[in-house]
């Protein structure tokens, strides 16, 4: 049976009911927190801001603050509830995604602290709109990912997950471009090294969205999909 | 129908009635194997009253040495179904059970079958223990006894092989004269199952059989059930789903005297596919 997005609400115990959607609030709370870090983080990068940079390093606390307590609330329904089917699917959902969203936080980090190493060399253009670029679309994943779990929803989950694929082929041209540049002018070569890093920090956070897309279809669906070909699982929806 | 479809409907009939156990053992190669089943249920309904009906077409195959878990809400017709097994119903005035019930392939319903035959074979035991007022010894040996059994050898090896089974012989093996209604529940209910083994049945229902009892003990039934799966069927009523889903192998959710849902236990708390069973095990309105 797939659950729907108000499924959750439907429990004879108000408490449950309570403790599962404020899981789950404060789970998309986190995921909103995520979304500033990484465009806060691209900003800071494209537009040599290394005072948004720092901001971006001071919040990473808080995305960590916030993974100790929604996994603190998880641990307590298991203990209290003993949760079954879907309400168990959203408890393990909802661990397995704070972690991810926690790692998107770090990966946001990386980039604001090649964000002030770029910034101490000054503005240059080139690169950055390749890292613009793969930016934009890793932060439609993210953002896609995560509304996708709030409305229970496999099937935009899965036309997602299928983004990772383009980015991964985007990181790579993205590279050969930089690498070309490195070839035009050895000068560059250290400030397009702190550029690499950054790219290769986007193309994690691709990773994570995909593997949050995962878990909305491990909720959804009740399937692990995690090392399935895309058109297999397609096939089974 | 044509000779050819008889034939496909026929094995369309017995690949339904036997269990896939692919879900339980997780392994492509030995899903292929199935099961043996011990009780089959084909088409059973049982009215307690002319316009009373506690169980609606139950089809259901109880297989071979497994757990099997019925759950449901009360009323639900659990209980109902579990003491068709044993034909316990038939001790019910105006109980009227269409349909059949096989063990081991023979229809317990005939009029040739030997009832008590049939509740040695298929023991059972109760929510609250009910030993005898005697001692710990007779209330094992009395199924013996009752079938002529009186030599003193033979006795003292059962009591001891069945207590042993029942994981109670190292708590009561100094006083086995004692009065066994001076027992803690927990062993009380202990002494009922092996009382129930000792005369060597195929199945074994337990109808609630820890609901009485504090966590600790409740716990050694439960591991009890565990090792006796390997010499017997074993079918319990628990309304504990947590229970049903440790103890059991496959689960089967009633309500309102229809079977909705009957899986391995895994799915069935993990995955069920019936909307009606989720809301049930998840705690939801119905």
């Amino acid at each position: 049976m797939n659950p729907r997005a108000e499924s959750h609400s439907h429990h004879i115990s108000q408490q449950f009911n309570a403790e599962l959607e404020d899981v789950k609030n404060h789970m998309l709370e986190m995921g909103g927190a995520v979304e500033k870090q990484i465009s806060d983080s691209l900003i800071a990068i494209t537009s040599a801001d290394s005072g948004l940079a720092s901001v971006v390093l001071e919040n990473e606390d808080n995305i960590d603050t916030m993974e100790i307590k929604i996994d603190e609330e998880c641990h307590l329904i298991l203990a209290r509830r003993q949760p079954a089917a879907s309400d168990l699917r959203l408890v393990l959902a909802i661990i397995k995604t704070v972690r991810d969203l926690e790692r998107i936080g770090d990966e946001s980090a990386k980039i604001a602290r090649m964000a002030i190493k770029l910034a101490e060399v000054g503005d240059y253009p080139e690169g950055i709109i390749e890292f613009r670029h793969l930016g934009d679309r890793v932060t439609r994943m993210v953002n896609m990912a995560l509304d996708a779990f709030a409305r229970y929803d496999a099937k935009a989950a899965l036309e997602i997950a299928k983004d990772d694929l383009i980015v991964d082929n985007e990181y790579g041209s993205a590279m050969r471009s930089l690498i070309t540049y490195m070839m035009e002018d050895p000068r560059s070569i250290s400030r397009m090294l702190n550029l690499l890093w950054a790219l290769r920090a986007l193309e994690r956070i691709g990773d994570h969205a995909k593997n949050i897309t995962e878990h909305v279809i491990y909720l959804v669906k009740a399937m692990d999909v995690r090392h399935a070909p895309l058109e297999k699982i397609a096939d089974q929806f | 129908m044509n000779e050819t479809n008889i034939e496909q409907a026929q094995s369309m009939k017995s690949a339904q009635r036997t269990v896939d156990v692919s879900s339980v053992l997780g392994d492509k190669k030995k899903a292929k194997r199935q099961l043996d089943p011990c009780i089959d249920i084909q088409n059973l309904n049982l009215f307690y009253a002319k316009d009373t009906q506690a169980l609606i077409d139950i089809n259901l195959v109880i297989p071979k040495q497994r757990v099997t878990a019925f759950i449901g809400p009360s009323g639900c017709g659990k209980s109902s179904l579990l003491r068709c097994f044993n034909r316990m119903n038939d001790l019910v005035d105006d109980c009227i059970i269409k349909g059949v019930v096989s063990l081991d392939g023979e229809d317990i319903y005939q009029k040739s079958v030997d009832v008590a035959d049939l509740r040695r074979r298929v023991g059972m035991v109760f929510q609250k223990p009910n030993p005898f007022p005697k001692s710990i010894y007779e209330n094992v040996a009395y199924g013996l006894r009752i079938q002529g059994i009186n030599s003193k050898r033979v006795l003292d090896e059962a009591v001891e092989k069945s207590l042993k089974a029942a994981a109670l012989w190292d708590e009561v093996k100094d006083r086995l004269n004692d009065s066994a209604l001076g027992m803690s529940g927990g062993q009380q209910q202990r002494l009922v199952i092996a009382r129930t083994i000792a005369v060597e049945p195929e199945v074994l229902l337990l109808d609630e059989p820890a609901s009485a009892l504090d966590p600790i003990s409740t716990l050694k039934i439960e591991e009890l059930i565990n090792v006796l799966k390997t010499d017997y069927t074993i079918v319990i009523v628990t309304h504990n789903m947590q229970q049903a889903a440790r103890v059991s192998d496959y689960t089967a959710f009633m309500y309102m005297g229809n079977m909705v849902e009957f899986d391995a236990t895994d799915i069935i708390f993990t995955n069920p596919q019936e909307k009606q069973t989720e809301d049930y095990i998840t705690g939801r309105y119905g």
